[in-house]
Order: C-alpha cells, then structure tokens, then sequence
C-alpha cells in the first residue's frame, strides 16, 4: 500500500437524540482513525446508531459531544469531500430527474467546464455499468441499478471518502454480490477511502481491510479487527478461505456479545 | 352504438391512432350525445317555455356567440380569466414556496391566512369594486382572490413535505440553495401544487362569471344575467353551454400541461400498479 496518511479521526463521539418522549441516546462513546485509502466496515445489531455514526461523520448531525476531524480540520457540515450512500436508495434519487440528470445534479455547482461535467457523469455511469440507462428514469430501474445509480452520483463527485449506510440491504443475493465486487473495484482502481455500514456480518469481512464492530446501544466500538485477507477477492475462493471463516465465526462471536451487552471478552 | 366505433377502430397495427381518437373522442362524447338526445325528447314532451330543445338552443347560439358578441364579450371575458388564472399560478406558487420554505413565515401569517381563506370571495366583490371601480383590475383581482387559495395551501403543503433522505442527500452533495428549489422542493411538491392549480381553476371559472353580473356592461357572465332577465331563454341557455365549453377546453389544456409536468408521477404509479 502507499504510505497512508490519518483521514478521519474520531474521539469520544457522543449524540443523544433529544425528543418530546425523552431523550434517546444513539452513540455513547465511540473513538476510531480512519487512514486514507482504507476500506472500513462497521457491524452493529440493529438500532445501534450506525446511521447516525455516520450522518455525523457526514456533517449531516451535530455531535452532542465529540470530536470528528477530516484531514486534520473538524467536520462541521457536509464536506465537498465527502460523499454518501443512503440506506433508502429510493428516497434518496430523484425521481422526476433522468439518471443522468441524478448523477449531474451534484456536479452543477462545481467550477467544471461543460464536458468535464459530461465526462465524469459518462464516466461514473459506465464504472457502475450504466451507461445505457442513462436516459431511463430511476423507478424505470430495478433496485440493485438504482442503488448503482447513487453510488455513480457519489463517484462522480470526486469524493475522498465514500459513506456508505446500508446499501446493498434491500436487493437479492446476486445482485449483492456484483455490487459488492463493484465497491472492491472502485476502491482498488480509484483508491477511494470507504466507510461502509452493513449488518451482514459476511459482506463486512469479505469487503472490509477492518472491521469495527458496535456495541448495541449505547454505543462504543466493541471490537477494531484487522481483516487479513489478501486484497484480491473473489466471491467464491475469498469466501471458501478457512480465514475468512474464523474471521466471520469472530465477528460473529463479537455481534452476539454486543446484543447481550459484554464488553469484549479478548482484546 | 358509439362503444362499438370505438371497439372498431381499436386494430392492433392502428393502436396508436385509431385507439387514441376512439378514447379520445367517442367515449368521452358517447354520454353527452345520449344525454343530448334524451333532453331534446323531454323538451319537446314538455310545454315549459324555459326549457327549449337542443336544436333551438344550437340555433340560438349560433345567433347570440358568432358575430361581434364574441369579439365584446366572450374575448374580453377569456382574456381576464386567462389573466387571473396566470395571476394566481404566479402568486400562490411564489409565496406559497416562501411561506412552505420558512417557518417563522408561516408561524406569523397562519391566521391572517385562515381568516382570508374563510371570506367567500363574490363578498369581496362590492369592496373591490369601491376601491378599483368597474374595471377590468377588479375582476381579475376578484378572480385571483378565489383561485390563490386551493394553489396557495396546496403549495405550502407540497413544500413542507419534501421528503427528509431527499432533504439531506441534497446537504450532503451540498447543493446550492436555488438548485435545491428548482431540483428538489418545487419539483417535488409539483403533484400537490398541480392538484391546487386544478381547484384554482374552477374557481377561476365561477368567479369570472359573478365578478360579471355585478354592475357590468359587457362579457360573458354579464350576457348571460341579461338574458335571463330579459326572458331570452334560449340565449340564456347557450350561454350556459359556451361557459361549459370553455370549462371543458379548460380543463383539456390543464390536462395536457399536467401529463407533461407530472409524467415522472404518473409513471411511478404505473410502475407500482403493475
Ligand atoms: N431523528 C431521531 N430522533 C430520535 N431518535 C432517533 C432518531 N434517529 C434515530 N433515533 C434513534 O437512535 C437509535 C439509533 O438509530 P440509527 O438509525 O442510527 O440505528 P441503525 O444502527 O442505523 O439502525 P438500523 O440497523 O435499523 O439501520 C435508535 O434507537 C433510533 O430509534
Ligand atoms: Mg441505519
């Protein structure tokens, strides 16, 4: 790997939700770096608070307390830098917009010329395998393209980190599986930083370089483990390794933990 | 019998055609010709002098609409309702957009706006008329104070109700503030504004024709209160089909605007009906 630089720093993280029935409490105390050029995938039980974790990684949330740094500079909105993925593909594309008119809307504000914009929108389509659906309307698409279509717009952005929450959570097995090599690849041959959320303990080991497992709520990082799988993976021989076996029998171990609410019995 | 023209012109190469002017046409005149007929039976059965047949209301109209009237009336009265009804597109959109948009704005105009909402707007028409006298501004301005309303309402809650995932991946990509209007709120509150546009057009109608028969020397609605108080019966009649023509020519042209504008939600309702 080149020499990698700290992207994200995150240190005490603390948000409450405040809210007329009471106050909830998401994340109560979470701490993790993030290199840049690293594939992080984060698992947590259900309602841990991972959309949260990263709506403040995002600058879409202020923390309650806590810090969250990019490049050394607090995050304190949304960053040019930064990309997301949504959990709800569906709501998260516009529907009245052609998908090529998705993947451009973000680019209008930056300072390209035309066909630097047309470039990388063309560009991003046909990485995500849809440069011929660019005419089509969104719900023209089936779910597995349409969550393509927003990984495309978030490519095209140039981001240094893409924010994934989820994306793969609502489409069928194979469809899964080719958008899983498709995030590989566009971490490989673009050197995008990742962060990935998933409750699918297999897609985290098998797309992760590390995973962070959550506690349930409230929440810290139950576990930071490295995944040392070689970096070439293939759905059928990475996930047929005796590695990748133990690593997800750990993780798992790990979730289990983390819904009965022990700390980590091996650190 | 016009079901079965219709079933005629349906051939599988001619679908797009032959099908489109059976829909198009002969369904939907099908029931106003039978109606038609059926009136004409009953009037002629009948010796109520107010009630003539079709083919003497046809005449009549023939008689009364083609010629200068339509030139002193029937213009002049198209061209105020064509003006409130852009008046009040503009206008409801506009502020409804900025009232959906900010809440302070909303919190300090609620009553002010309930309570003018709740002024059935002919009332208005002796106050308007004191302040602009009997001219043209009046009676748009009559106009738009009816049809502003279903737009208005409609449009602050089409606004209010962006979607919260469309709403943030708007922040996260950081679009601009007019992007987000024209990409995001208008578009998506375009159904609902739509379906205010539609009321606000009917209303529009109704009072084009009352802001007439108040101290009026011309148009449409005027003609026909003076038919009627002439005991011109048949006259009356026919100006009751032209506002019904013009009610259906404008609810055609609001339906061509309204597939343009909508077709990415009609399409989604057809994808999830399949
Ligand atoms: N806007 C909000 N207001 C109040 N409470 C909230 C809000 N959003 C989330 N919560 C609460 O915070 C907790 C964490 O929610 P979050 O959506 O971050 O979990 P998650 O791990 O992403 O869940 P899932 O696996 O279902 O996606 C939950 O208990 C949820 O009810
Ligand atoms: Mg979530």
């Amino acid at each position: 790997m080149p020499d990698r630089s700290m992207l994200l720093r995150v240190e005490h993280l603390r948000k409450v939700y405040g809210s007329a029935t009471g106050d909830v409490e998401a994340i109560g105390d979470v701490s993790f770096t993030m290199d840049a050029g690293e594939l992080v995938c984060i698992v947590g039980p259900s309602g841990c608070g991972k959309t949260t974790l990263l709506k403040c990684l995002a600058g879409l949330l202020r923390p309650t307390s806590g810090i969250v740094e990019m490049d050394g500079v607090p995050v304190t909105g949304p960053s040019p830098a930064m990309a997301v993925v949504f959990q709800e593909y569906g709501r998260s594309l516009y529907p009245w917009l052609t998908v090529r008119g998705n993947v451009e809307l973000p680019l209008r504000h930056k300072r390209l010329s035309r066909e630097a914009r047309e470039k990388l929108v063309t560009d991003a389509l046909d990485a995500v395998g849809l440069g011929h659906a660019a005419r089509s309307h969104p719900w023209q698409l089936s779910g597995g393209m349409q969550q393509r279509v927003a990984i495309a717009r978030a490519v095209a952005y140039q981001p240094e980190v893409l924010i994934m929450d989820e994306p793969f959570a609502a489409v069928d097995a194979q469809t899964r599986a080719d958008l899983e090599d498709l995030v590989r690849e566009l971490h490989t041959a673009r050197g995008i930083s990742i962060v990935f959320v998933t409750h699918d303990i297999d897609e985290s080991v098998y797309l992760g370089e590390r995973v962070l497992v959550l506690s349930k709520s409230p929440t810290w990082v139950q576990e930071d483990l490295a995944i040392d799988l070689p970096p070439e993976r293939d759905q059928i021989t990475t996930r047929a390794l005796l590695r990748f076996t133990e690593l997800r029998t750990h993780v798992y171990d790990q979730i289990q933990r983390a819904k009965r609410g022990e700390t980590a019995a091996a650190r | 019998m016009t079901a079965q023209t219709g079933r005629i012109a349906v051939r599988p190469r001619g679908r797009g055609v032959g099908r489109r002017v059976a829909e198009g046409f002969l369904y939907p005149l099908g029931l106003p010709f039978l109606l038609l007929v059926v009136w004409g039976m009953a009037s002629t059965a009948s010796e109520n002098r107010f009630f003539p047949g079709p083919l003497t209301i046809f005449e009549a109209f023939g008689d009364t609409w083609v010629g200068p009237a339509f030139v002193d009336d029937v213009l002049p009265s198209l061209y105020r309702l064509a003006l409130g009804i852009t008046a009040s597109i503009v206008i409801g959109i506009a502020a409804g957009t900025l009232i959906g948009l900010f809440q302070w704005l909303r919190e300090l105009l609620e009553p002010l706006l309930e309570f003018f909402r709740a002024i059935p707007p002919p009332v208005l028409i002796p106050v308007v008329m004191l302040l602009l006298g009997i001219t043209d501004t009046m009676k748009v301005v009559v106009i738009v104070s009816g049809a502003v309303w279903p737009i208005l309402l409609n449009t602050i809650d089409g606004v209010r109700a962006t979607d919260s995932v469309m709403s943030e991946t708007a922040d996260s990509f950081r679009i601009t503030w007019w992007e987000r209007l024209w990409f995001l709120v208008l578009p998506a509150a375009s159904p609902r504004i739509m379906a205010g546009v539609r009321q606000g057009l009917s209303v529009a109608l109704i009072l084009m024709v009352i802001s007439e028969m108040f101290a009026s020397s011309a148009g449409l609605g005027y003609r026909i209160a003076y038919f009627q108080r002439n005991y011109l019966i048949a006259e009356m009649w026919s100006g009751i089909l032209l506002l019904g023509l013009v009610g259906v020519l404008l609810a055609a042209t609001f339906g061509v605007v309204e597939r343009r504008v909508l077709r990415w939600y009609h399409g989604i309702r057809e994808v999830n009906r399949a």
